[in-house]
């Protein structure tokens, strides 16, 4: 148990507005000279570091005992349509072997479906020490009963110290199941990941709509569990020499009974997937007209990218939501991004800070964008952007 | 059919920053809203109602300061609404929020299904549906794009699942999460506002929930931690240019040509 601890004694006007101004939730409040913190208080302790001294005391009693050592393994979950392996899972792997180095654990990675044992071979030549399989039948669509029945399983067969989860739709709906059965934590969206050496998975991700990084820990309990979107990783390359293996696990019948009836699956469309792109160039809103959507779509064109934007351009009708970048839109990791007229909110630079190469225009000095940038350039997009179409046509000189 | 909607209160602003040198949050502005994904959720709920019957109600978890959101839902059509709130909650994470709200919902009437949105704007997660699924024991389906049919105690449900549309059925009571923007939310009614009654409004604490013991709320009930915030970041090593259009334009493509992007 652990709570807040005010001493009303130490209280006088001043402190009181003092903590009252500290508090980012409106948590606190005063009457009659008495302080009373309510439940908007989300535990920050900032009034216990910030305030005044003494006056908040978090106060902790008895530790759960765990021993970690009983949970070993870095375990990620393999997203695949009908044994095509998602890449995000791959990057998981990537990033799994890197943690592992700190803690000597194994790799796994875990495979529901049916008849994916090849499929699940694959996932050898990237480093996993142990692929667990369940390869049923009644596992051939995505039920949540099932599914969550099998990682469960898992979970409980193999203690895993740290499980890593696509945020794909299908990850986000089956990782908070698993979890919440496990009465585990759950980070979604981390976007750095560190061990410690006492196998404490480091958890960081965008708080508060994006503008503050948050680092988390699940200290007291295990399997420690988080979600990671497609591209925030990189992609690691196949090892030539593997030894891992395969181990199929199994199910009693009732754990494969389904309340749930698939009806029908219709593929969707191929469309333009700008996380996938190589090449970007992205719009925001020192776009001043329409007309120059075109100059960025050329621009696209010419380097052999793709066209993407900010929300407000999906806001105002001139792109497709699809081509958004950021926390309510893609995460994009491409080799080039070039950004223009985009000052750079939190919220979508976390959508694209960890490509390879950025090249921000714009306008203002101090905008944002140019703290991730990789160059800025400080100028004019509507001089900067028709000169260099020009040039790369090789209708203007260069200067090379 | 009766439904429950959950719903939260979220800051009116995301503009929210650390103070590189005191490390405290600097918060612009305290006004909050009703969460925008739930607005889908109720809009659903009503459309349901309105199609089969029933009424609709909703739970909030959140400072006293959150019967706000949870009028704002009776404004569009809910019957009544309750505030799950205690000092004890705070700083629930994910596990501890479904928790709580999942002993919340034991305390309501019974209700054949619960709709909640996609995720908050504030934090982000989209996890608290399925964890209060789980903790009721109920089957739940995500990213809900639309409710097909209402038969026989089972929901025929389409589904937004990454590369395909998929179409399935599962029993009632069940709880689904909607998919952003799969409707165009109604307004607040003034005549609602006018005939609002203070006793649909409820609040309910840690006493009136049958598990009563405080250690799995709040703090002591979430198993993550926050160590931790800290400003983003940012690039020490970048190169900045300056000057005409013409000589920016040839920085570019200079930078272009260097790493192979043009010929």
């Amino acid at each position: 148990m652990a709570y807040f601890k005010i001493n009303q004694e130490l209280i006088d006007p001043e402190k009181a507005a003092l903590l009252k101004d500290i508090c980012p939730f409106s948590a606190i409040s005063s009457e009659n000279g008495r302080l009373e913190i309510s439940a908007a208080c989300k535990m920050c302790k900032l009034c216990i570091k910030k305030g005044p001294q003494g006056v908040i005391e978090l106060v902790e009693d008895e530790e759960i005992t765990l021993n970690k050592d009983e949970w070993r393994g870095i375990a990620v979950f393999t997203e695949h349509n009908k044994g095509e392996i998602h890449n995000v899972t791959l990057e998981l792997i990537g990033k799994a072997r890197e943690l592992a180095l700190v803690t000597g654990h194994p790799v796994y990675a875990l495979m529901l479906g049916s008849d994916i044992k090849e499929a699940a071979a694959k996932l050898l030549h990237y480093g996993a020490d142990k692929v667990f399989v369940y390869d049923y039948p009644e596992l051939a669509d995505f039920k949540i009963d099932l599914y969550t029945n099998a990682f469960s399983d898992f979970i409980n067969k193999v203690k895993p110290s740290s499980i890593m989860v696509g945020a794909t739709n299908l990850g986000r709906t089956l990782a908070p199941r698993v979890a919440a059965r496990q009465r585990t934590g759950l980070t979604a969206d981390c976007t750095r990941l560190e061990m410690k050496e006492n196998s404490d998975l480091v958890q960081i991700r965008p708080a508060f709509g994006g503008n503050i990084m948050a680092q988390i820990v699940t200290p007291k309990h295990r399997p420690q569990f988080c979600t990671v979107r497609y591209k925030v990783f990189s992609t690691p390359a196949p090892l030539e020499h593997f030894n891992g293996e395969l181990v199929l696990l199994e199910l009693l019948p009732e754990q494969l009974q389904s309340v749930y009836e698939i009806l029908s699956i219709e593929e969707k469309p191929r469309e333009v997937d700008i996380s996938e792109a190589e090449i970007i160039v992205a719009a925001g809103r020192g776009l001043k007209s329409k007309d120059d959507v075109a100059l960025i779509e050329e621009l696209a064109k010419l380097l052999g990218g793709v066209s993407a934007c900010t929300r407000p351009l999906v806001e105002n009708g001139w792109f497709d939501p699809k081509r958004q970048i950021g926390l309510s839109g893609r995460t994009v990791k491409p080799k080039l991004i070039i950004t223009v007229g985009i000052s750079g909110s939190v919220q979508f630079v976390a959508g694209m800070r960890n490509s390879d190469c950025i090249i921000a225009i714009n306008e203002a000095e101090n905008a944002p964008i140019f703290d991730v940038a990789h160059y800025g350039i400080c100028g004019d997009l509507n001089e900067i952007i028709p000169q260099l179409l020009e040039m790369i046509r090789g209708e203007q000189e260069h200067g090379l | 059919m009766d439904i429950i909607v959950c719903i939260k209160q979220v800051p009116g602003t995301t503009n929210v920053e650390v103070d590189p040198l005191t490390g405290v949050l600097i918060r612009d502005g305290v006004e909050s809203k009703l969460n925008p994904y739930d607005l889908f959720a109720l809009e659903l709920a009503m459309q349901l109602n309105a199609a089969d019957g029933g009424q609709t109600s909703v739970i909030s978890m959140g400072p006293p300061q959150a019967g706000a959101v949870v009028r704002e839902a009776i404004f569009m059509g809910a019957v009544g609404g309750k505030v799950v709130s205690d000092r004890r909650f705070a700083g629930a994470d994910v596990l501890a929020t479904s928790y709580t709200l999942s002993q919340g919902l034991r305390k309501m009437a019974d209700f054949d299904l619960l709709i909640c949105g996609k995720q908050t704007t504030d934090g982000d997660t989209g996890q608290v549906g399925a964890e209060i699924a789980e903790f009721l024991g109920l089957p739940h389906i995500g990213n809900v794009l639309a409710v097909e049919e209402i038969k026989n105690r089972e929901i025929v449900v389409k589904v937004n699942l990454d590369s395909s549309i998929v179409r399935q059925k599962l029993p009632l009571p069940c709880l689904i999460c909607t998919d952003g923007d799969i409707n165009t939310p109604r307004l607040p009614s003034y005549r609602r506002k006018k005939e609002f009654n203070e006793a649909s409004l409820v609040f309910i604490s840690l006493e009136d929930f049958d598990d009563k013991d405080e250690s799995h709320y709040g703090l002591s009930g979430s198993p993550t931690q926050v160590e931790r915030i800290f400003p983003p970041e940012k690039n020490q090593e970048k190169q900045m240019f300056h000057g005409s259009g013409t000589e920016l334009a040839a920085n570019v493509y200079a930078l272009l040509h260097e790493q192979k992007f043009v010929d």
